[in-house]
Protein backbone atom coordinates (compact mmCIF):
# COMPACT_ATOMS: atom_id res chain seq x y z
CA UNK A 1 0.00 0.00 0.00
CA UNK A 2 2.66 2.34 1.09
CA UNK A 3 4.88 1.32 -2.04
CA UNK A 4 1.87 1.93 -4.36
CA UNK A 5 1.32 5.50 -2.56
CA UNK A 6 4.82 6.48 -3.56
CA UNK A 7 4.53 5.16 -6.95
CA UNK A 8 1.73 7.58 -7.65
CA UNK A 9 3.10 10.24 -5.82
CA UNK A 10 6.46 10.01 -8.04
CA UNK A 11 3.91 9.59 -11.36
CA UNK A 12 2.37 12.89 -9.94
CA UNK A 13 5.44 14.52 -9.33
CA UNK A 14 7.48 13.80 -12.42
CA UNK A 15 3.79 15.43 -14.71
CA UNK A 16 4.11 18.72 -12.53
CA UNK A 17 7.76 18.80 -13.54
CA UNK A 18 6.81 18.34 -16.65
CA UNK A 19 4.49 20.92 -16.90
CA UNK A 20 6.24 23.65 -15.09
CA UNK A 21 9.12 22.86 -17.71
CA UNK A 22 6.50 23.44 -20.46
CA UNK A 23 5.63 26.55 -19.11
CA UNK A 24 9.04 27.82 -19.77
CA UNK A 25 8.96 26.76 -22.80
CA UNK A 26 8.81 30.87 -24.00
CA UNK A 27 12.55 31.24 -22.42
CA UNK A 28 13.67 28.64 -25.54
CA UNK A 29 15.10 31.74 -27.59
CA UNK A 30 17.33 32.40 -24.74
CA UNK A 31 18.34 28.72 -23.93
CA UNK A 32 19.20 28.81 -27.79
CA UNK A 33 22.99 27.46 -27.00
CA UNK A 34 21.76 25.19 -24.44
CA UNK A 35 18.53 23.53 -26.45
CA UNK A 36 21.46 22.88 -29.25
CA UNK A 37 23.67 21.58 -27.04
CA UNK A 38 21.28 18.78 -25.96
CA UNK A 39 20.14 18.67 -29.65
CA UNK A 40 23.75 17.15 -30.47
CA UNK A 41 23.83 14.74 -27.23
CA UNK A 42 20.75 13.46 -27.94
CA UNK A 43 20.34 13.14 -32.01
CA UNK A 44 24.11 12.98 -32.79
CA UNK A 45 25.69 10.93 -30.23
CA UNK A 46 22.62 8.35 -30.83
CA UNK A 47 22.45 8.46 -34.53
CA UNK A 48 25.45 6.13 -35.29
CA UNK A 49 24.11 3.08 -32.96
CA UNK A 50 20.51 4.28 -34.58
CA UNK A 51 21.39 3.13 -38.11
CA UNK A 52 23.33 0.03 -37.38
CA UNK A 53 20.94 -1.14 -35.43
CA UNK A 54 17.74 -0.36 -37.69
CA UNK A 55 19.53 -1.43 -40.84
CA UNK A 56 19.82 -4.89 -39.07
CA UNK A 57 16.41 -5.07 -38.07
CA UNK A 58 15.38 -4.30 -41.42
CA UNK A 59 17.87 -7.16 -42.43
CA UNK A 60 16.49 -9.49 -40.01
CA UNK A 61 13.12 -9.13 -41.12
CA UNK A 62 13.44 -9.38 -44.71
CA UNK A 63 15.13 -12.58 -44.03
CA UNK A 64 12.94 -14.10 -41.60
CA UNK A 65 9.95 -13.58 -43.92
CA UNK A 66 11.56 -13.71 -46.86
CA UNK A 67 12.61 -17.46 -46.25
CA UNK A 68 8.58 -18.17 -44.99
CA UNK A 69 7.01 -16.38 -47.89
CA UNK A 70 8.89 -17.91 -50.34
CA UNK A 71 7.69 -21.05 -49.96
CA UNK A 72 4.11 -19.72 -50.76
CA UNK A 73 3.64 -18.60 -54.34
CA UNK A 74 3.45 -14.96 -55.33
CA UNK A 75 4.25 -13.98 -51.26
CA UNK A 76 7.38 -12.88 -51.84
CA UNK A 77 6.26 -9.50 -53.69
CA UNK A 78 4.76 -8.81 -50.36
CA UNK A 79 7.97 -8.24 -48.23
CA UNK A 80 8.79 -5.12 -49.12
CA UNK A 81 5.10 -3.97 -47.74
CA UNK A 82 6.30 -6.08 -44.07
CA UNK A 83 9.44 -4.69 -43.55
CA UNK A 84 8.37 -1.10 -44.43
CA UNK A 85 5.27 -1.17 -42.73
CA UNK A 86 6.41 -2.40 -39.26
CA UNK A 87 9.63 -0.58 -39.09
CA UNK A 88 7.49 2.79 -39.58
CA UNK A 89 5.04 2.18 -37.48
CA UNK A 90 6.49 -0.14 -34.84
CA UNK A 91 10.05 -1.27 -34.67
CA UNK A 92 11.59 2.07 -35.52
CA UNK A 93 9.95 4.32 -32.89
CA UNK A 94 10.56 1.66 -30.28
CA UNK A 95 14.24 1.06 -31.01
CA UNK A 96 14.83 4.49 -31.40
CA UNK A 97 13.08 5.12 -27.73
CA UNK A 98 15.14 1.90 -26.42
CA UNK A 99 18.39 3.47 -27.44
CA UNK A 100 17.32 7.07 -26.33
CA UNK A 101 17.10 5.62 -23.14
CA UNK A 102 20.29 3.62 -22.89
CA UNK A 103 22.42 6.39 -24.53
CA UNK A 104 21.04 9.58 -23.26
CA UNK A 105 18.44 9.07 -20.52
CA UNK A 106 21.12 7.53 -18.61
CA UNK A 107 23.63 10.17 -18.81
CA UNK A 108 20.57 12.83 -18.35
CA UNK A 109 19.73 11.20 -14.83
CA UNK A 110 23.19 10.54 -14.05
CA UNK A 111 24.07 14.27 -14.59
CA UNK A 112 21.41 15.87 -12.93
CA UNK A 113 21.87 13.45 -9.71
CA UNK A 114 25.00 14.27 -9.26
CA UNK A 115 23.87 17.73 -9.57
CA UNK A 116 21.58 17.02 -7.24
CA UNK A 117 23.79 15.24 -5.07
CA UNK A 118 26.33 17.92 -5.06
CA UNK A 119 23.36 20.30 -4.14
CA UNK A 120 24.00 22.57 -7.58
CA UNK A 121 20.89 21.75 -7.79
CA UNK A 122 20.23 23.64 -4.37
CA UNK A 123 22.29 26.52 -5.59
CA UNK A 124 20.30 27.04 -8.42
CA UNK A 125 17.13 27.02 -6.16
CA UNK A 126 18.52 29.68 -3.71
CA UNK A 127 19.71 31.47 -7.27
CA UNK A 128 15.58 31.74 -8.28
CA UNK A 129 16.83 29.96 -11.58
CA UNK A 130 14.24 27.03 -11.64
CA UNK A 131 15.64 23.60 -12.41
CA UNK A 132 12.79 22.68 -14.62
CA UNK A 133 13.95 25.97 -16.63
CA UNK A 134 17.33 25.13 -16.55
CA UNK A 135 17.59 21.75 -16.55
CA UNK A 136 14.40 20.06 -17.90
CA UNK A 137 12.88 22.30 -20.72
CA UNK A 138 15.76 22.54 -23.24
CA UNK A 139 15.94 18.31 -22.63
CA UNK A 140 12.61 18.17 -23.45
CA UNK A 141 12.53 20.53 -26.32
CA UNK A 142 15.59 18.87 -27.97
CA UNK A 143 14.07 15.38 -27.80
CA UNK A 144 10.92 17.01 -29.40
CA UNK A 145 13.10 17.96 -32.40
CA UNK A 146 15.44 14.81 -32.35
CA UNK A 147 12.69 12.18 -32.12
CA UNK A 148 11.50 12.19 -35.41
CA UNK A 149 14.47 12.77 -37.08
CA UNK A 150 16.35 9.67 -35.49
CA UNK A 151 13.11 7.73 -36.31
CA UNK A 152 13.30 8.81 -39.65
CA UNK A 153 16.73 7.30 -40.18
CA UNK A 154 15.71 4.58 -38.54
CA UNK A 155 12.82 3.59 -41.34
CA UNK A 156 15.29 4.74 -44.03
CA UNK A 157 18.03 2.62 -42.64
CA UNK A 158 15.39 -0.51 -42.18
CA UNK A 159 14.43 -0.30 -45.65
CA UNK A 160 17.63 -0.08 -47.49
CA UNK A 161 18.79 -3.57 -44.76
CA UNK A 162 15.48 -5.18 -45.77
CA UNK A 163 16.20 -4.30 -49.67
CA UNK A 164 19.39 -5.59 -49.57
CA UNK A 165 19.23 -9.02 -48.18
CA UNK A 166 16.21 -9.10 -50.38
CA UNK A 167 18.69 -9.00 -53.63
CA UNK A 168 21.64 -10.79 -52.30
CA UNK A 169 19.32 -13.68 -50.68
CA UNK A 170 19.45 -16.51 -53.55
CA UNK A 171 16.63 -17.89 -51.93
CA UNK A 172 14.03 -14.57 -52.00
CA UNK A 173 15.92 -12.38 -54.58
CA UNK A 174 13.68 -9.64 -54.63
CA UNK A 175 14.82 -6.79 -57.05
CA UNK A 176 15.08 -3.31 -55.06
CA UNK A 177 12.73 -2.02 -57.49
CA UNK A 178 9.77 -4.51 -56.85
CA UNK A 179 10.62 -4.14 -53.01
CA UNK A 180 10.25 -0.84 -53.05
CA UNK A 181 6.99 -0.41 -55.28
CA UNK A 182 5.44 -3.21 -52.83
CA UNK A 183 6.82 -1.14 -50.38
CA UNK A 184 5.04 2.26 -51.51
CA UNK A 185 1.91 0.57 -52.66
CA UNK A 186 0.54 0.04 -49.05
CA UNK A 187 2.46 2.28 -47.55
CA UNK A 188 0.36 5.60 -46.41
CA UNK A 189 1.45 9.17 -45.21
CA UNK A 190 -0.98 8.04 -42.03
CA UNK A 191 1.47 5.24 -41.08
CA UNK A 192 4.65 7.51 -40.56
CA UNK A 193 2.71 9.76 -38.54
CA UNK A 194 1.85 7.00 -36.78
CA UNK A 195 4.95 5.86 -35.97
CA UNK A 196 6.20 9.07 -35.29
CA UNK A 197 3.58 10.64 -33.01
CA UNK A 198 4.59 7.25 -31.27
CA UNK A 199 8.18 7.85 -30.87
CA UNK A 200 7.14 11.74 -29.32
CA UNK A 201 5.01 10.66 -26.73
CA UNK A 202 8.01 7.89 -25.74
CA UNK A 203 10.84 10.13 -26.02
CA UNK A 204 9.09 12.61 -24.26
CA UNK A 205 8.28 10.14 -21.60
CA UNK A 206 11.79 8.91 -21.14
CA UNK A 207 13.09 12.56 -20.81
CA UNK A 208 10.50 13.04 -18.34
CA UNK A 209 10.99 10.15 -16.26
CA UNK A 210 15.09 10.06 -16.08
CA UNK A 211 14.93 14.04 -15.09
CA UNK A 212 12.68 13.53 -12.51
CA UNK A 213 14.38 10.42 -11.18
CA UNK A 214 18.12 12.43 -11.23
CA UNK A 215 16.09 15.29 -9.75
CA UNK A 216 14.59 13.70 -6.92
CA UNK A 217 18.10 11.81 -5.86
CA UNK A 218 18.87 12.27 -2.12
CA UNK A 219 22.13 10.94 -0.52
CA UNK A 220 25.65 10.63 -1.73
CA UNK A 221 27.43 9.13 -5.00
CA UNK A 222 26.11 5.72 -4.80
CA UNK A 223 22.90 6.82 -5.27
CA UNK A 224 23.93 8.11 -8.54
CA UNK A 225 24.42 4.78 -9.60
CA UNK A 226 21.00 3.59 -8.43
CA UNK A 227 18.92 6.50 -9.71
CA UNK A 228 20.40 5.79 -13.68
CA UNK A 229 19.74 2.36 -13.24
CA UNK A 230 16.18 2.64 -12.07
CA UNK A 231 15.96 5.73 -14.94
CA UNK A 232 16.48 3.03 -17.06
CA UNK A 233 14.26 0.43 -16.08
CA UNK A 234 11.62 2.43 -15.57
CA UNK A 235 12.17 4.21 -19.40
CA UNK A 236 12.14 0.65 -20.60
CA UNK A 237 9.20 -0.63 -18.97
CA UNK A 238 7.33 2.57 -19.97
CA UNK A 239 8.02 2.44 -23.72
CA UNK A 240 6.36 -0.86 -23.94
CA UNK A 241 3.33 0.17 -21.58
CA UNK A 242 3.06 3.39 -23.72
CA UNK A 243 3.63 1.44 -27.02
CA UNK A 244 0.45 -0.80 -26.67
CA UNK A 245 -1.92 1.91 -24.92
CA UNK A 246 -0.62 4.52 -28.35
CA UNK A 247 -1.19 1.72 -30.69
CA UNK A 248 -4.31 1.25 -29.26
CA UNK A 249 -5.26 5.10 -29.49
CA UNK A 250 -3.86 5.52 -32.60
CA UNK A 251 -5.67 2.47 -35.22
CA UNK B 1 7.44 37.05 -15.19
CA UNK B 2 10.33 35.98 -12.52
CA UNK B 3 12.63 37.86 -14.81
CA UNK B 4 11.79 41.15 -14.23
CA UNK B 5 10.96 40.95 -10.56
CA UNK B 6 14.84 39.77 -9.99
CA UNK B 7 16.39 42.67 -9.98
CA UNK B 8 17.55 43.81 -6.96
CA UNK B 9 15.96 46.43 -5.39
CA UNK B 10 18.77 48.06 -4.41
CA UNK B 11 19.30 49.55 -1.05
CA UNK B 12 16.21 47.32 0.25
CA UNK B 13 17.18 44.80 2.94
CA UNK B 14 15.73 42.26 5.00
CA UNK B 15 15.47 41.01 8.58
CA UNK B 16 14.90 37.50 9.15
CA UNK B 17 12.76 35.92 12.55
CA UNK B 18 12.95 32.25 13.30
CA UNK B 19 9.64 31.47 15.26
CA UNK B 20 10.04 28.34 17.18
CA UNK B 21 11.93 26.37 14.22
CA UNK B 22 11.94 22.64 14.78
CA UNK B 23 13.28 19.52 12.20
CA UNK B 24 13.43 16.22 12.28
CA UNK B 25 14.92 13.85 9.23
CA UNK B 26 13.44 10.73 9.45
CA UNK B 27 12.35 11.18 13.20
CA UNK B 28 15.96 12.25 14.33
CA UNK B 29 15.60 15.91 15.80
CA UNK B 30 18.62 18.42 14.62
CA UNK B 31 16.80 21.22 14.93
CA UNK B 32 14.60 22.04 18.44
CA UNK B 33 12.37 25.08 18.77
CA UNK B 34 15.21 27.80 17.92
CA UNK B 35 14.08 31.24 17.55
CA UNK B 36 16.01 33.85 16.55
CA UNK B 37 15.65 37.64 15.59
CA UNK B 38 17.97 39.46 12.96
CA UNK B 39 17.91 42.83 13.01
CA UNK B 40 18.20 44.39 9.02
CA UNK B 41 20.91 45.22 7.89
CA UNK B 42 23.22 43.82 10.69
CA UNK B 43 25.84 40.99 10.52
CA UNK B 44 24.54 37.91 12.61
CA UNK B 45 27.11 34.95 13.41
CA UNK B 46 26.18 31.86 14.62
CA UNK B 47 28.48 29.24 16.28
CA UNK B 48 28.72 25.79 17.29
CA UNK B 49 30.09 22.28 17.53
CA UNK B 50 29.95 20.23 14.27
CA UNK B 51 26.61 18.49 13.77
CA UNK B 52 24.70 21.57 15.88
CA UNK B 53 22.69 21.91 12.96
CA UNK B 54 23.87 25.38 11.60
CA UNK B 55 23.88 24.89 8.00
CA UNK B 56 20.32 22.86 8.33
CA UNK B 57 19.11 26.02 10.19
CA UNK B 58 20.65 28.48 7.22
CA UNK B 59 19.03 25.95 4.83
CA UNK B 60 15.74 26.94 6.25
CA UNK B 61 16.41 30.57 6.24
CA UNK B 62 17.19 29.83 2.27
CA UNK B 63 14.38 27.65 1.49
CA UNK B 64 15.79 24.53 0.93
CA UNK B 65 14.48 22.66 4.33
CA UNK B 66 10.56 22.60 5.08
CA UNK B 67 10.06 23.22 8.78
CA UNK B 68 9.19 20.14 10.84
CA UNK B 69 7.37 22.77 12.91
CA UNK B 70 7.34 26.27 13.26
CA UNK B 71 7.91 29.30 11.03
CA UNK B 72 10.74 31.01 9.43
CA UNK B 73 10.23 34.65 7.69
CA UNK B 74 12.63 37.26 5.62
CA UNK B 75 10.79 40.22 5.76
CA UNK B 76 7.15 39.33 6.63
CA UNK B 77 7.57 36.45 3.82
CA UNK B 78 7.49 33.37 4.76
CA UNK B 79 10.85 31.48 3.88
CA UNK B 80 9.40 28.12 3.02
CA UNK B 81 7.41 29.52 0.01
CA UNK B 82 9.11 29.20 -3.19
CA UNK B 83 7.09 32.58 -4.32
CA UNK B 84 9.73 34.44 -1.59
CA UNK B 85 12.07 34.00 -3.99
CA UNK B 86 10.78 36.23 -5.95
CA UNK B 87 10.66 38.90 -3.62
CA UNK B 88 13.69 38.81 -1.59
CA UNK B 89 16.87 38.18 -3.71
CA UNK B 90 19.14 35.80 -1.34
CA UNK B 91 22.09 34.26 -1.81
CA UNK B 92 23.50 31.53 0.12
CA UNK B 93 27.66 30.46 -0.21
CA UNK B 94 27.44 26.28 0.63
CA UNK B 95 29.52 25.07 2.90
CA UNK B 96 31.39 23.08 0.02
CA UNK B 97 30.77 25.82 -2.15
CA UNK B 98 28.37 23.75 -4.67
CA UNK B 99 29.92 25.46 -7.68
CA UNK B 100 28.63 24.47 -11.08
CA UNK B 101 31.16 21.32 -11.92
CA UNK B 102 30.80 21.58 -15.90
CA UNK B 103 31.13 25.35 -15.93
CA UNK B 104 34.03 27.47 -15.67
CA UNK B 105 34.64 29.79 -13.00
CA UNK B 106 33.50 32.71 -15.13
CA UNK B 107 30.59 31.31 -16.44
CA UNK B 108 29.09 29.88 -12.50
CA UNK B 109 29.45 33.78 -11.72
CA UNK B 110 27.93 34.88 -14.81
CA UNK B 111 25.14 32.29 -14.86
CA UNK B 112 23.23 34.24 -12.05
CA UNK B 113 23.02 38.16 -14.32
CA UNK B 114 22.44 36.12 -17.60
CA UNK B 115 19.86 33.98 -16.36
CA UNK B 116 17.93 37.32 -14.82
CA UNK B 117 19.39 39.07 -17.40
CA UNK B 118 20.56 41.88 -15.28
CA UNK B 119 22.77 43.73 -17.89
CA UNK B 120 24.70 43.20 -20.93
CA UNK B 121 27.77 40.88 -21.84
CA UNK B 122 29.80 43.42 -21.35
CA UNK B 123 28.60 44.51 -18.15
CA UNK B 124 28.28 40.91 -16.68
CA UNK B 125 31.57 41.02 -18.10
CA UNK B 126 33.19 43.92 -15.65
CA UNK B 127 30.81 42.75 -12.55
CA UNK B 128 32.46 39.30 -12.84
CA UNK B 129 35.97 39.92 -13.27
CA UNK B 130 35.75 42.85 -10.18
CA UNK B 131 34.48 39.95 -7.82
CA UNK B 132 37.24 37.69 -8.81
CA UNK B 133 39.94 40.32 -8.77
CA UNK B 134 38.45 40.96 -4.90
CA UNK B 135 38.93 37.26 -4.24
CA UNK B 136 41.79 37.13 -5.83
CA UNK B 137 40.58 34.79 -8.42
CA UNK B 138 41.39 36.63 -11.85
CA UNK B 139 43.81 34.23 -13.04
CA UNK B 140 41.12 31.53 -12.43
CA UNK B 141 38.54 32.71 -14.49
CA UNK B 142 38.76 30.03 -17.82
CA UNK B 143 39.31 26.71 -15.65
CA UNK B 144 36.57 24.60 -14.00
CA UNK B 145 35.92 23.57 -10.22
CA UNK B 146 37.43 20.59 -10.72
CA UNK B 147 40.57 21.90 -11.11
CA UNK B 148 40.86 24.49 -8.46
CA UNK B 149 42.19 23.30 -4.72
CA UNK B 150 39.33 23.25 -1.45
CA UNK B 151 40.03 27.09 -0.78
CA UNK B 152 39.83 28.50 -4.30
CA UNK B 153 36.28 26.40 -4.68
CA UNK B 154 35.20 28.84 -1.33
CA UNK B 155 36.48 31.78 -2.71
CA UNK B 156 34.60 31.08 -5.98
CA UNK B 157 31.52 30.65 -4.23
CA UNK B 158 32.19 33.93 -2.42
CA UNK B 159 32.92 35.41 -5.58
CA UNK B 160 29.58 34.13 -7.13
CA UNK B 161 27.37 35.35 -4.07
CA UNK B 162 28.93 38.91 -4.48
CA UNK B 163 27.57 39.18 -8.63
CA UNK B 164 24.35 38.35 -7.03
CA UNK B 165 24.08 41.50 -5.22
CA UNK B 166 21.57 40.10 -2.93
CA UNK B 167 19.15 41.61 0.09
CA UNK B 168 20.31 38.77 2.40
CA UNK B 169 23.47 36.96 2.32
CA UNK B 170 23.99 34.02 3.83
CA UNK B 171 27.72 32.42 4.11
CA UNK B 172 27.88 28.61 5.47
CA UNK B 173 31.27 28.41 6.98
CA UNK B 174 32.95 30.92 4.61
CA UNK B 175 36.28 30.72 6.19
CA UNK B 176 36.72 27.27 6.39
CA UNK B 177 39.58 25.74 4.15
CA UNK B 178 41.26 29.08 4.03
CA UNK B 179 44.66 30.28 5.21
CA UNK B 180 45.25 32.72 7.89
CA UNK B 181 45.80 35.60 5.65
CA UNK B 182 42.66 34.51 3.15
CA UNK B 183 40.10 34.33 6.20
CA UNK B 184 41.20 37.62 7.38
CA UNK B 185 40.67 39.06 3.78
CA UNK B 186 37.10 37.37 3.87
CA UNK B 187 36.39 38.63 7.06
CA UNK B 188 36.78 42.20 5.96
CA UNK B 189 35.34 41.24 2.81
CA UNK B 190 32.08 40.48 4.74
CA UNK B 191 32.22 43.27 6.67
CA UNK B 192 32.91 45.87 3.83
CA UNK B 193 29.99 44.65 1.88
CA UNK B 194 27.69 45.11 4.73
CA UNK B 195 28.81 48.72 5.28
CA UNK B 196 28.31 49.25 1.64
CA UNK B 197 25.33 47.86 0.63
CA UNK B 198 23.56 46.80 4.05
CA UNK B 199 22.74 44.08 3.28
CA UNK B 200 21.73 41.89 6.26
CA UNK B 201 24.39 39.11 6.33
CA UNK B 202 24.23 35.76 8.54
CA UNK B 203 27.34 34.07 9.03
CA UNK B 204 28.23 30.29 10.45
CA UNK B 205 31.44 29.84 11.13
CA UNK B 206 33.79 28.05 13.68
CA UNK B 207 36.15 31.11 13.53
CA UNK B 208 36.25 32.87 16.84
CA UNK B 209 38.46 35.90 15.49
CA UNK B 210 35.76 36.31 12.74
CA UNK B 211 32.46 36.60 15.00
CA UNK B 212 34.29 39.21 17.27
CA UNK B 213 35.70 40.67 14.99
CA UNK B 214 32.59 41.94 12.86
CA UNK B 215 29.21 39.80 14.75
CA UNK B 216 26.61 42.71 15.45
CA UNK B 217 24.69 40.20 17.27
CA UNK B 218 25.88 36.26 18.09
CA UNK B 219 24.13 32.86 18.88
CA UNK B 220 25.60 29.49 19.97
CA UNK B 221 23.78 26.78 19.00
CA UNK B 222 24.86 23.59 20.41
CA UNK B 223 22.57 20.40 20.31
CA UNK B 224 20.00 22.07 17.72
CA UNK B 225 19.28 24.52 20.71
CA UNK B 226 20.39 28.13 20.68
CA UNK B 227 22.31 28.29 24.13
CA UNK B 228 23.34 31.74 24.25
CA UNK B 229 22.26 34.35 22.32
CA UNK B 230 23.89 38.72 22.32
CA UNK B 231 26.54 40.89 21.31
CA UNK B 232 29.65 40.01 20.12
CA UNK B 233 30.99 41.66 23.49
CA UNK B 234 29.15 39.38 25.74
CA UNK B 235 30.95 36.91 24.31
CA UNK B 236 34.38 37.75 24.93
CA UNK B 237 34.59 36.02 28.67
CA UNK B 238 31.06 33.91 28.54
CA UNK B 239 30.16 32.76 32.31
CA UNK B 240 28.37 29.63 30.69
CA UNK B 241 31.23 26.80 31.27
CA UNK B 242 29.79 25.32 28.31
CA UNK B 243 30.58 28.39 25.79
CA UNK B 244 33.88 29.34 27.31
CA UNK B 245 35.26 25.81 26.82
CA UNK B 246 33.95 25.89 22.80
CA UNK B 247 35.06 29.32 22.20
CA UNK B 248 38.45 28.58 23.52
CA UNK B 249 39.21 25.47 24.10
CA UNK B 250 42.09 23.98 26.50
CA UNK B 251 44.22 21.89 24.31
CA UNK B 252 45.33 19.09 26.94
CA UNK B 253 47.33 16.72 25.80
CA UNK B 254 47.04 14.44 28.63
CA UNK B 255 43.48 13.88 27.42
CA UNK B 256 41.90 11.02 29.04
CA UNK B 257 41.00 10.03 26.14
CA UNK B 258 43.63 9.35 24.41
CA UNK B 259 45.42 7.30 27.52
CA UNK B 260 42.14 4.64 26.99
CA UNK B 261 43.01 4.56 23.12
CA UNK B 262 47.00 3.95 24.22
CA UNK B 263 46.00 1.36 26.83
CA UNK B 264 44.02 -0.50 23.81
CA UNK B 265 46.77 -0.79 21.93
CA UNK B 266 48.95 -2.00 24.43
N1 LIG C 1 19.41 15.78 4.71
C1 LIG C 1 19.67 15.25 5.92
N2 LIG C 1 19.14 14.05 6.25
C2 LIG C 1 19.37 13.51 7.46
N3 LIG C 1 20.12 14.08 8.42
C3 LIG C 1 20.67 15.27 8.16
C4 LIG C 1 20.48 15.93 6.90
N4 LIG C 1 21.14 17.10 6.92
C5 LIG C 1 21.72 17.17 8.13
N5 LIG C 1 21.45 16.09 8.90
C6 LIG C 1 21.88 15.86 10.27
O1 LIG C 1 21.68 17.05 10.99
C7 LIG C 1 22.72 17.25 11.91
C8 LIG C 1 23.24 18.66 11.78
O2 LIG C 1 23.84 18.81 10.51
P1 LIG C 1 24.48 20.19 10.03
O3 LIG C 1 25.02 19.95 8.67
O4 LIG C 1 23.50 21.26 10.20
O5 LIG C 1 25.67 20.39 11.05
P2 LIG C 1 26.61 21.64 11.18
O6 LIG C 1 26.26 22.30 12.46
O7 LIG C 1 26.55 22.47 9.96
O8 LIG C 1 28.02 20.95 11.32
P3 LIG C 1 29.42 21.38 10.66
O9 LIG C 1 29.96 22.46 11.50
O10 LIG C 1 30.23 20.14 10.74
O11 LIG C 1 29.15 21.80 9.28
C9 LIG C 1 23.76 16.18 11.65
O12 LIG C 1 23.68 15.23 12.69
C10 LIG C 1 23.35 15.58 10.34
O13 LIG C 1 23.60 14.21 10.37
MG1 LIG D 1 27.67 22.86 8.37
Amino acid sequence: MKQLYGILENIGSTLVMGARAIRYINTLPRQFPRFVEQCYLIGYTTMPIVTILCFFIGSVLALETGYSMSETFGAKQFIGTLVGLTMVRELAPVMVAILVTGRVGSAITAELASMKVYQEVDALVTMNIPPERMLVMPRMAAVAVMMPVLTIIGDLCGWYGGALVCKYTAAISVEPEAYFAALKRYMQMSDVWHGLAKAEVFGSAVVLVCCSIGLNTRGGPREIGSAVTKAVVVSLILILVLDYFVTKILI
Amino acid sequence: MADSSATPASGKTFGVTIEKLSKSFDGVPVLKNVSLEVKPGEIFVIMGPSGSGKSVLLKHIAGLEQPTSGRVFIGEFDASDPATRDKVHLALVFQAGALFNSMTVYDNLALYPREHRLCSEAGIRERVMHALQILSLEKSAGQYPGELSGGMKKRVAIARALVMEPQLLLYDEPTSELDPVMSATITEIIATLREQTAVTTIVVSHDRDLAIAIADHMAILMDGRIRAVGTAADFKSPADPAIANFLSPTIDLKNPRFKQLENDYE
